[in-house]
């Protein structure tokens, strides 16, 4: 399960990003700030090679002691980002595969909302809702 | 480390050392040629090139039971003889081949080969004994009684012959088939066996690092192989299964072998990947008393080995980093305790020399770690990753800030805001210029710092207390210099306003942000404060840019301004300024002359903002404070006092000047708080007001949509006075005319208004009226007031509507003052009024139309010689009319006529577009005059007010030829002898013209034969219905002698087409005018006008009466066409003739014949 989720802008401005109350929660906006040049370099290495078939996610962007960062890009350049703890092995690729898929889905939703203006930051329950079942639980 | 140092062993027997120097070609030739190994399990085969070490065969040597070792096995035993005797067979070497045949046995191992190795000079020796084969067919009987291939002859090996090459190259074939399948055999085994091994984890008393050993085996073998592939799975799968067994002791899955690697880390040695196997460590493990350290870095150095080997050394930094990140998760999962942890990816370059220096003291560690960060921060650059190199950065900064080095860290803290800012992350950005907020503070550098402060204060990620803390810093700020610090006391602080108010919305009052010269505008500006006190400022000031008004110009749109008179400033957009709306507008030109509309357009009002590029560059690099911002120096200012404002929305009310007409436009913004200013450079959207100078106006119109003619109508004149005041005594000059006066009444009013249209006074008007002017005094009214005021005029109807007149006016000049004009049916007289204002030196012509509201006919009816005049009066406008006294009276008095109105009523209406319609009969005694001049009049009111006073309307009309000469009668007859007329048989038609006065008219032409005067008549009989065919001449000229009741007759034959009562056709009489002989005698030229204009060449009908004026062929008839003898005809007046039969019937029968029928049905 995510400790923070993040919805980025194609302007790379966050629209959306929640992470575990328990831990510092400046720590995840600067974990995912700095992760925005993993996503943009593998957007860009894939980018005009396959541009077509390009798999929306990105896999794994970068470990660290604490934490893996898992990237996921729409075709319109809205990044997702996923943290996980590191020490959540159990956790497979295709279950973030499906957290991605499933976020997806929810901000396809949000964007379709007539009263959401694209660019704002992201105020839907719904989608707040997807998160949290997405976020580990605090104990 | 040579790689290839260990090599598979074949053990080999022989009882001649001969046979030795084949091993070295042996050991060359066997890898060349690959093989192709199948594998158990499904594995996939590959190609694999064999090597063997050979070993002398000894039994010693031999595995004992029960030992696993691989490495050393003995995959193969060969037997090497060159006995080519049988006896010697027989006698030796059989014996010696039992016993080690035995041995093998013995050990279970059944991988072996005999080579007998012939050659050619033994050969040669014996070839008298048993053939060669024999040997070998007798070893094959008596060792490989079902393998006979074990069993191979080796033909001269050391020769070059292609017999010797051939046998030499099977054997090798042979000895790769063999080895293979011992590797097969034996690696399956051992596989088994491991697995068998590993089932029994969870038994207790398992222990990892026996197994570890076991499966290392394997590794080793896959190494020896060179199937490093396989080998480094066999170190993977150990890696695997080890992480398995941390990660269920995390989940409390505890097993107790781990236990040896709960132990307390008190060093890491670090790792070393130059030696292919750490022996040491590989002991440790062996002994079960390795670190979980231990162990990793063990099991990492082999699998780097085993990568490099597989030329795949980026995955050892992969895995490297996996590696140190798995560590540190292990050990806390085992509840490890470290001592010293210092793993940073930064330090994975480090090489352990470098880091033991770094670790043995305080400056040393220092200087490696700045060399350590730059060198991360200057890779992170290059490789494009601008956002973690600005992270490390910042690490960097608040390394240095705790070094107490600010002036380092300011740089690398303001280039990390740079990101935030520019993808606005809320939370970061509040952090970093947190930190720089402290920096700036240390390094006292106020202006910076007061800024920072500023956006700290509003910045609603931070809490009220420390929003509080920092307004308090500026306040503080502020009050503080205003005491001490004499030689700082002039520099003021200049801060962007941005960070502490938000401008929301500006508005005017007047909305229309349009007033005249030293009128009253106030500006209302809705501010938020951001600030999280309330803030007391000394003053709040706009500078005022001023435009001098030029002419022409002022119907200018101020587009920003909504209607409502209000300026809306856009809010600051969170995605950094890409405000990428397009902010139209439209453009409306008015020229300078008459205010028309001479060019419209739609203009981009924020184009600078939307051409600028877009660069990636840019999109970092936004500067985190607005540039130096300063006050300008204006002439002008919006000025608020003291103004407290208060954390959210507040509203300042300024008073605009206006003393100038000009365009003002507001340019700066600036709040003073001590001696701290808080500008905003720009006031975006523009805001502007104009203040304007007007001339006086003075306007009439009409109050009813038309002015009708012949009726007072009242009329409104209103004064815009402009700049000019109305003093007592001044007064408007309307120069008289007789055909409008004006009607003044004592209940005459004026209303003064306020420019915004609002009714201040009323007052009453004096007008006097001399001769030739009329003049209104007027009330004492200020400047950019309206003066209105009603009055009555009257607009006489010419009693001629043919006739216009020229008038004299009052200052002597002859002008044209009422024009008559016919516009679709209606009579328009359109009146000047010259006015003179009390302003202006010259006279204002104010144009008028008025409409007539009737239009009038007439028409002379005759009854034999009885004559009647009817009149026909037609209301044209749309007001229903009264209609009295209408009378009918002859001009000149003649005593012998007398007009006998045959109306009964006096009064009637005339609703609007319907005609009244009067009658007299023209008596007369005696010769009736040739034309009768007539004045019809009548009184007229509107009907709808029935205490108005009835005004006049008079019509002259003038008759001519009036009585009545002829009278013509037809009368058809049934042929004789029948006795009603009948289709389709002839009738006769008596046309009997009869002269009715003895009198003539001065036109009539005569002859004059034999004292008898006569005029000839051309008649001419006319069925517009087609109901009679004439059969001969329908028309002909008759003489008729001038003299009262001479009558003539003619007889024609007609035959009815139809039946039943058809009309009897008509008869038309014209003058004839013969022109027999040529030349003609030119008349003079106005009998010639008279005649000529009424004669036609063609015969046409001449049916309609045509006015005496006409000059239609006046040239064209002469010029034209000579004048031939031609004869003429002219036709009478309307009242000349009288047609006694017109309308009279017949009764026409049909055809007794009836055998054809016609049905009409309609």
């Amino acid at each position: 399960m995510a400790v923070c989720i993040a919805v980025i802008a194609k302007e790379n401005c966050p629209l959306y990003i929640r992470s575990v109350p328990t831990q510092g929660e400046l720590k995840f906006h600067y974990t995912v700030h700095t992760s925005l040049d993993v996503v943009e370099e593998k957007i860009s290495g894939v980018g005009k090679a396959l541009a077509d078939q390009r798999e929306l996610y990105l896999g794994l962007l970068y470990p660290t002691e604490d934490y893996k960062v898992y990237g996921y890009v729409t075709n319109s350049k809205v990044k997702f980002v996923i943290v996980v703890d590191s020490s959540n092995t159990s956790l497979r690729d295709n279950e973030i595969r499906s957290m991605f898929r499933k976020l997806h889905n929810s901000f396809t939703d949000v964007m379709c909302n007539p009263f959401y203006n694209p660019g704002d930051p992201i105020q839907s329950k719904a989608f707040d809702s997807i998160v949290s079942t997405m976020m580990v639980q605090a104990c | 480390m040579e790689p290839h140092e260990e090599k598979p062993i074949i053990y080999t027997m022989e009882n001649k050392p001969i046979v030795t120097s084949l091993y070295g070609s042996l050991t060359q030739q066997l890898p060349r040629e690959p093989m192709e190994w199948r594998r158990t399990y499904g594995r996939a085969p590959k190609m694999i090139y064999l090597e063997a070490n050979f070993v002398q065969f000894k039994e010693e040597l031999l595995p004992k039971e029960g030992n696993k070792a691989l490495l050393t096995f003995p995959f193969l035993h060969v037997y090497w003889t060159d006995c080519c005797d049988s006896e010697v067979y027989k006698a030796s070497v059989k014996e010696d081949m039992q016993r080690w045949q035995a041995a093998l046995r013995l050990h279970g191992s059944v991988d072996w080969i005999i080579a007998v190795v012939e050659s050619d000079n033994k050969k040669k020796n014996k070839t008298n004994l048993l053939p060669r084969t024999s040997i070998v067919d007798k070893i094959r009987s008596d060792f490989c009684n079902k393998q006979s291939d074990r069993c191979v002859s080796l033909c001269e090996p050391l020769k070059e012959s292609s017999r010797s090459q051939e046998s030499w190259s099977s054997f090798l074939t042979k000895l790769r088939t063999l080895l293979l399948m011992s590797f097969t055999r034996n690696l399956g085994r051992f596989e088994d066996d491991m697995r068998t091994l590993r089932e029994k984890r969870t038994e207790p008393g398992w222990s990892f690092c026996d197994y570890f050993m076991v499966q290392e085996e394997l590794a080793f073998v896959f190494e020896m192989l060179q199937q490093f592939e396989d080998a480094l799975v066999q170190y993977d799968e150990l890696d695997a299964l080890f992480t398995q067994y941390v990660l269920n002791f995390g989940a409390g899955d505890g097993a107790n072998w781990l236990g040896s690697f709960c132990q307390p880390v008190r060093s890491w040695n670090g790792l070393l990947l130059r030696r292919p196997i750490d022996m040491e460590k590989r002991d440790l493990i062996q002994r079960g008393e390795a670190s979980l350290l231990d162990l990793r870095s063990y099991l990492f150095s082999r699998q780097c080995t085993l990568l490099i080997f597989l030329q795949r050394p980026w995955e050892v930094t992969a895995r490297a980093l996996e590696l140190l990140h798995n560590c540190v998760q292990e050990l806390r999962l085992l509840e490890v305790c470290v001592r010293e942890r210092e793993f940073r990816h930064v330090c994975e370059a480090c090489v352990n020399k470098k880091l033991k220096e770094a670790l043995s003291s305080v400056e040393a560690f220092e200087k490696h770690y700045l060399e350590l960060s730059h060198a991360a921060m200057e890779m992170y650059r290059a490789i494009g990753r601008l956002r973690s190199a600005r992270l490390v950065g910042k690490s960097l900064a608040e390394f240095y800030m705790r070094k107490g080095d600010p002036q380092s860290a300011e740089n690398f803290l303001l280039d990390s805001l740079k990101s935030y800012v520019s993808e606005s992350w809320g939370l970061p950005l509040t952090h970093t210029r947190k930190q720089i907020a402290e920096c700036q503070k240390r390094l006292q550098k106020m202006d910076e710092y007061l800024q920072t402060s500023a956006l700290l204060a509003s910045d609603t990620n931070l809490s009220d207390d420390e929003r509080r803390h920092f307004c308090q810093e500026i306040l503080t700020f502020a009050t503080q210099t205003a005491e001490g610090k004499g030689q700082q006391k002039d520099a003021r602080v200049a801060l962007s306003m941005s960070s502490f108010t938000r401008l929301q919305e500006l508005r005017f009052r007047p909305s229309s942000a349009l007033v005249h010269v030293s009128a009253a505008l106030q500006l209302e500006l809705r501010l938020c404060s951001l600030m999280p006190v309330p803030v007391t400022l000394e003053q709040i000031s706009a500078s005022i840019h001023f435009t001098q008004e030029q002419p022409g110009s002022t119907a200018q749109k101020r587009a920003a301004q909504n209607p409502d008179g209000t300026v809306t400033f856009p809010a600051a957009s969170p995605a950094s300024g890409s405000a990428s709306a397009l902010e139209l507008c439209e453009i409306l030109e008015h020229s300078s002359s008459d205010n028309a509309l001479s060019s419209a357009g739609v203009a981009c009002r924020n184009m600078h903002l939307l051409m600028r590029r877009h660069d990636s560059s840019t999109s970092l690099d936004t500067p985190n404070t607005a540039p130096a911002v300063a006050m300008e120096d204006a002439a002008q200012m919006l000025r608020a006092s003291d103004v407290t404002l208060l954390p959210g929305n507040n509203s300042i009310v300024f008073t605009a000047p206006s003393q100038k007409p000009g365009t003002y436009t507001l340019r700066q913004l600036c709040a003073t708080l001590g001696r701290v200013q808080f500008i905003l450079p720009h006031l975006y959207p523009v805001v502007q007001y104009e203040v304007y100078s007007q001339e006086p106006q003075l306007s009439i119109q009409p109050l009813t949509e038309h002015l009708l003619a012949g009726l007072p109508q009242q009329v409104k004149f209103t004064i815009l006075t402009g700049h000019y005041s109305v003093k007592k005594g001044d007064a408007l000059q309307l120069s008289n005319t007789d055909s409008m006066p004006v009607l003044h009444s004592s209940t005459c009013s004026a209303r003064i208004l306020s420019s915004s249209a609002e009714l201040l006074a009323e007052s009453a008007l004096s007008i006097q009226s001399s001769e030739k002017v009329t003049s209104i005094s007027l009330p004492v009214t200020p400047p950019y007031h309206t003066l209105e005021f009603l009055l009555e005029v009257l607009c006489h109807i010419p009693s001629c509507p043919a006739r216009m007149e020229s008038e004299r006016l009052t200052n002597g000049q002859i002008s044209r003052r009422s024009r008559t004009r016919f516009n679709s049916g209606m009579t328009l007289i359109d009146q000047k009024v010259s006015v003179d204002c009390p302003w202006s030196i010259y006279s204002t012509l104010v144009s008028l139309t008025f409409h007539v509201p009737f239009t009038i006919k007439h028409s002379l009816l005759s009854a034999g010689r009885r004559k009647f005049i009817q009149v026909c009066l037609r209301n044209v406008s749309d007001t229903n009319f009264r209609l009295t006294n209408q009378t009918l009276t002859e001009n000149q008095h003649s005593p012998s006529l007398e007009l006998c109105s045959l109306n009964t009523k006096t009064h009637s209406l005339v609703f609007r577009q319907q005609c009244v319609f009067s009658v007299w009969e023209l008596r007369w005694s005696g010769v009736l005059p040739v034309s009768v001049h007539c004045e019809f009049s009548a009184a007229f009111a509107p009907a709808d007010a029935p205490d108005a006073a009835l005004k006049p309307y008079r019509y002259d009309f003038t008759l001519e030829r009036v009585s009545t000469l002829y009278s013509v009668r037809a009368e058809i007859r049934p042929a004789e002898g029948e006795q009603q007329c009948c289709t389709g048989s002839l009738c006769r038609l008596e046309v009997s013209l009869t002269r009715l006065s003895e009198a003539s008219d001065s036109d009539e032409e005569y002859s004059e034969t034999d004292g008898l005067r006569s005029s000839r008549l051309l008649y001419e009989v006319m069925d517009n219905s087609s109901n009679w065919a004439v059969c001969g001449k329908s028309s002909g000229v008759v003489s008729m002698p001038v003299a009262a009741m001479a009558t003539h007759k003619v007889h024609m034959e007609v035959m009815p087409l139809f039946a039943g009562h058809l009309l009897v056709p008509s008869i038309r009489v014209f003058k004839y005018q013969p022109r027999l002989t040529s030349p003609v005698i030119q008349p003079d030229t106005d009998s010639c006008l008279e005649n000529d204009s009424l004669s036609l060449e063609d015969q046409a009908e001449t049916a309609s009466l045509r006015s005496r004026g006409s000059v239609q062929s006046l040239g064209s008839g002469e010029s034209a066409q000579p004048r031939g003898p031609m004869p003429k005809r002219q036709a009478f007046g309307p009242g000349q003739v009288f047609s006694g039969t017109q309308g009279q019937q017949v009764l026409v029968l049909p055809a007794a014949d009836l055998h054809l029928m016609e049905v009409n049905v309609t």
